[in-house]
């Protein structure tokens, strides 16, 4: 493989030195890539063939499941390997590597009872081994992985035979079955290198739908179809990830017909029903959420009456439709509608007069009548922060900066530099209020954000949330394996914030997908379409690529 | 003059090493860490996962202990390895090298073809119709900005025309392509980066070339061949010519470090794996080997630049001579 790679960089490097000659006639000469196939036949029945071409923003960069942590690098690990479990379409975990799992009544002990058939896109056969060797590089120090946490709380992993593994805990811990979802790696690949650098970590071998083909830095990544899967082939025979870092490029492609599917931005979402005429579009809401916080360690940010205030004047339907031209929903909590621990609740109410009344009771008056309030006599200003590269987060903040204004609070808004937002701003708690998202796992276990033991410089409640029931209940109900109690608690905690808010929630985008008519097969399910990706196929008189 | 390029290399060393402290330093006080990429804000990883992985980056010591650390390896040239997907700094850049270089090389090449003629004709047709045409045409290229001109030319000629792929370097089938097939689809990805990565610097250029032609026209030794009986021809392509071009090496000469410089907005815009993106993606997730290499490598590059050119200087211009 190495040395084909070779004989082609020098092939390329003679190509290059030709290119002055040949471009004087380029204008000429334009046919398209690729040629079409045009034989009729039956449309009915899937057949296997063409190929899926997608784009992604940046390059990925582990092949390795174990040490990306990128979105990029999630995607394409996603279709090379799997975990041993994973979640259905209905966010319901279900098996994947595993056969069936088990879970003691103590929660402390889960079993696991593997599949027999699967095998690595080397041919070896999938067995327990290579669970243990997943947990063992997860657990080993040197191992640059940010997922070993959720490993750490684990006692022993005992194989118990070639298809069953026994994981013990010492306290139960309801995401810990979640936490199954790893993808594995295969040990025998790796014995004799070293984790962090191995040759592997950019020519993966996996046990997923797909097999690793050719990566191009920076250009493309080509998988082939896996023709032993243990969910059978996939009738795609090729996955090509393009990298195009800017989604008006990538817009230009998919109007070009030479990607098959992006993820859309708000406005491309509502270009003119023409520019689709070869796509569907799918929208799903998103386990994401979009909050203005305040620092609860400056005052008057400390106050829920302050709070209360600033959200009565935000008009949030205004912020969906400014930010998002409404591809979302405004949301007053911590989950999203389709999580399994959502509880509805009435959305907050829109009434800047009862918010300024809120604000006179507060101490906030207008003296110098300059159209701002001042505070105990003194001049009222704050800040909004958040990070650079969110087009929706800075959106938010100036519009939301316009609705404050309106009831006579001067905001200013600062846009800083990721890395710099999170080491100046946020770790040193820095700031007045700041706009930001949580990401969040399907699993409702929200403690590291909200409990008031997660408040360090380096965790994640920065607002310095302080609640007790609301930790107790965390507590509680990340050591409950029972769903309808644990949803009883989290349902509680809901109540809770919605009189003791942590932040002003403000909204959840909705991922918005184009993909090309050719596809069959497709389902539209709450988790998004590529879940049945292996099911999809082209009719043969439509098949756009061949190889 | 020999004795002159030994002492001129000499004194690089010290400038080297300067330039990589000052680089070192600002890298280590701007905010923030590599790993804030991999691990911040991500819900799945907690505090202490982070501490594990900024311990096991080596970056708890302190920062003269980290540069020493960076210095030693780098003196055998290994400039260590990315932290963002662990692969060797020098084997990202040089992977880069040839994409940017062929870019640069045929953009600054392009620039002068056409940057020369016009710099030379507005200058001795000063003021004429041709000159003002011209001298709009280049102050609108200068003005576009370059992410414009690059998705109007997108749109039309690959989009509405078809003519031109879109983006990226080569296409999917490439590997399956016959030479003559594999130069023909590289030269029509090649085209509209080339177009507009030339667009902005041509029009400096042709400024430069327009008033350095300007001002050798005014001098005495025109007056006095042009008294000789010399045609016009002669005057301006024997005479004024040669004189006139001096400048450009000093352009040219500069203009070394940023043939490997590469653009990133041009590169972002046209999905082109160059330098200017691994430069810009490296400084914004904190990777420091890869910033250091690109840092070490272009402060090379200028020197050398600098040294070239002081050296065709002296042999072009009978005036300079170094002792």
């Amino acid at each position: 493989m190495k040395v084909k790679n070779k004989t082609l960089k020098s092939k390329n490097n003679n190509c290059y030195l030709l290119i002055v000659i040949c471009s004087l006639f380029l204008f000429s000469c334009s046919s398209k890539e690729f040629q079409q196939q045009e034989i009729v036949s039956d449309n009915s029945s899937p057949v296997y063939g063409d190929a899926f071409i997608t784009a992604i923003g940046s390059d990925v960069s582990f092949m390795n499941p174990i040490l990306a942590s990128d979105s990029p690098s999630g995607s394409v690990n996603a279709m090379i390997f799997n975990g041993l479990i994973k979640y259905d379409e209905n966010f319901n975990l279900t098996c994947d590597l595993a056969e069936s799992f088990d879970v003691s009544d103590d929660g402390l002990i889960i079993t696991f009872n593997l599949r027999k058939n699967v095998k690595w896109h080397d041919g070896e056969p999938f067995t327990a081994k290579d669970v243990k060797f997943t947990y063992d590089v997860l657990v080993d120090t040197n191992t640059k992985t940010p997922y070993s946490s959720s490993f750490m709380l684990v006692k022993e992993l005992k194989i118990i035979d070639d298809y069953t593994i026994k994981v013990y805990y010492d306290r139960p811990f309801a995401p810990n079955l979640e936490s199954w979802g790893m993808s594995i790696v295969p040990e025998h690949v790796f014995r004799g290198h070293d984790f962090n650098d191995a040759p592997a970590n950019r020519r993966p071998v996996g046990t997923g739908p797909y097999k690793f083909e050719s990566w191009q830095t920076d250009q493309k990544i080509v998988l082939a179809a896996n023709p032993d899967y243990f969910e059978g082939k996939p009738f795609i025979s090729k996955y090509i990830i393009r990298v195009i870092p800017d989604s008006s490029v990538q817009f230009l492609e998919l109007r070009n017909e030479s990607l098959d599917s992006i993820t859309l931005t708000p406005d491309q979402w509502h270009a003119y029903e023409s520019f689709f005429k070869h796509y569907d579009k799918y929208r799903h809401p998103t386990f994401t959420f979009t909050f203005l916080g305040f620092n609860r360690l400056r005052k008057p940010f400390d106050n829920n009456e302050f709070q209360k205030a600033i959200e009565l004047a935000i008009n949030k339907k205004d912020v969906i439709d400014g930010v998002l031209l409404g591809t979302g929903i405004e949301i007053n909590g911590i989950y999203p509608p389709q999580s399994w621990a959502y509880k509805e609740l009435p959305n907050s109410e829109y009434n800047p007069e009862k918010a300024i009344e809120i604000l006179l009771s507060l101490g906030f008056k207008d003296i110098n009548n300059d159209g701002y309030l001042e505070y105990n006599g003194k001049p009222f200003e704050f800040t909004i922060t958040t990070n650079q590269g969110s087009k929706q987060r800075e959106l938010s903040a100036q519009i939301i900066q316009q609705h404050l204004k309106k009831i006579g609070i001067k905001v200013n808004v600062r846009i800083i530099e990721f890395s710099t937002f999170i080491n100046q701003y946020i770790a040193k708690r820095d700031f007045d209020a700041v706009i930001i998202g949580w990401s969040t796992t399907f699993d409702p276990d929200q403690y590291s954000l909200w409990h008031s033991q997660q408040t360090a410089p380096r965790q994640y409640n920065f607002l310095s949330y302080n609640n007790p029931k609301v930790d107790k209940l965390f507590e509680d109900a990340r050591t409950t394996f029972d769903i309808e109690k644990r949803k009883k608690m989290y349902h509680e905690i809901q109540d809770i914030m919605y009189e003791d808010p942590p932040c002003i929630f403000l909204y959840c985008p909705d991922s918005l997908t184009a993909l090309h008519k050719r596809f069959r097969g497709v389902k539209d399910a709450p988790i998004g379409v590529g879940y049945n990706f292996i099911e999809w196929w082209t009719p043969r008189s439509e098949i756009k690529y061949s190889f | 003059m020999f004795n002159y390029l030994i002492k001129r290399l000499i004194y690089s060393i010290p400038i080297l090493i300067g330039i990589t402290v000052i680089t070192f330093s600002v890298m280590y006080f701007t905010p923030g860490k590599p790993t804030d990429m991999i691990a911040d804000f991500n819900i799945k990883v907690t505090s202490e996962a982070k501490e594990r992985l900024v311990a096991l980056y080596g970056l708890d010591k302190p920062v003269h202990v980290q540069y020493w650390n960076w210095l030693r390896r780098v003196v055998v040239l290994d400039f260590g390895s990315s932290f963002k997907d662990g692969r060797p700094a020098s084997q990202k850049i040089l992977e880069r090298l040839p994409a940017t270089v062929l870019l640069n090389v045929l953009s600054i090449l392009l620039m002068l073809i056409i940057a020369v003629p016009v710099g030379i004709y507005s200058a001795v047709r000063r003021y004429s119709l041709l000159d003002r045409i011209l001298t709009v045409i280049v102050f609108i290229c200068f003005s576009v900005p370059a992410f414009w001109v690059a998705l109007l030319l997108m749109i039309v000629v690959g989009l509405w025309l078809g003519w031109l792929p879109i983006s990226g370097l080569t296409s999917f089938n490439f590997e399956n392509l016959s030479l003559f097939g594999k130069v023909l689809d590289l030269a029509k990805h090649l085209i509209l980066p080339l177009i507009v990565s030339t667009l902005g610097s041509f029009a400096v250029l042709s400024r430069y070339i327009r008033s350095g032609m300007l001002d050798v026209l005014k001098q005495d030794y025109i007056k006095t061949a042009y008294a000789k009986g010399l045609s016009k021809k002669q005057v301006i392509f024997n005479h004024a010519l040669k004189n006139a071009l001096l400048p450009l090496i000093t352009i040219v000469g500069l203009s070394i470090p940023g043939l490997i410089g590469g653009s990133f907005i041009i590169e972002t815009i046209f999905s082109y794996p160059g330098m200017g993106r691994l430069g810009y993606d490296a400084i914004m997730a904190r990777d420091y080997p890869v910033i250091m290499g690109i840092g070490v490598i272009s402060a090379f590059l200028t020197l050398l630049g600098n040294i070239i050119a002081d050296v065709l200087y002296s042999t072009a211009d009978p005036r300079i001579r170094y002792k």
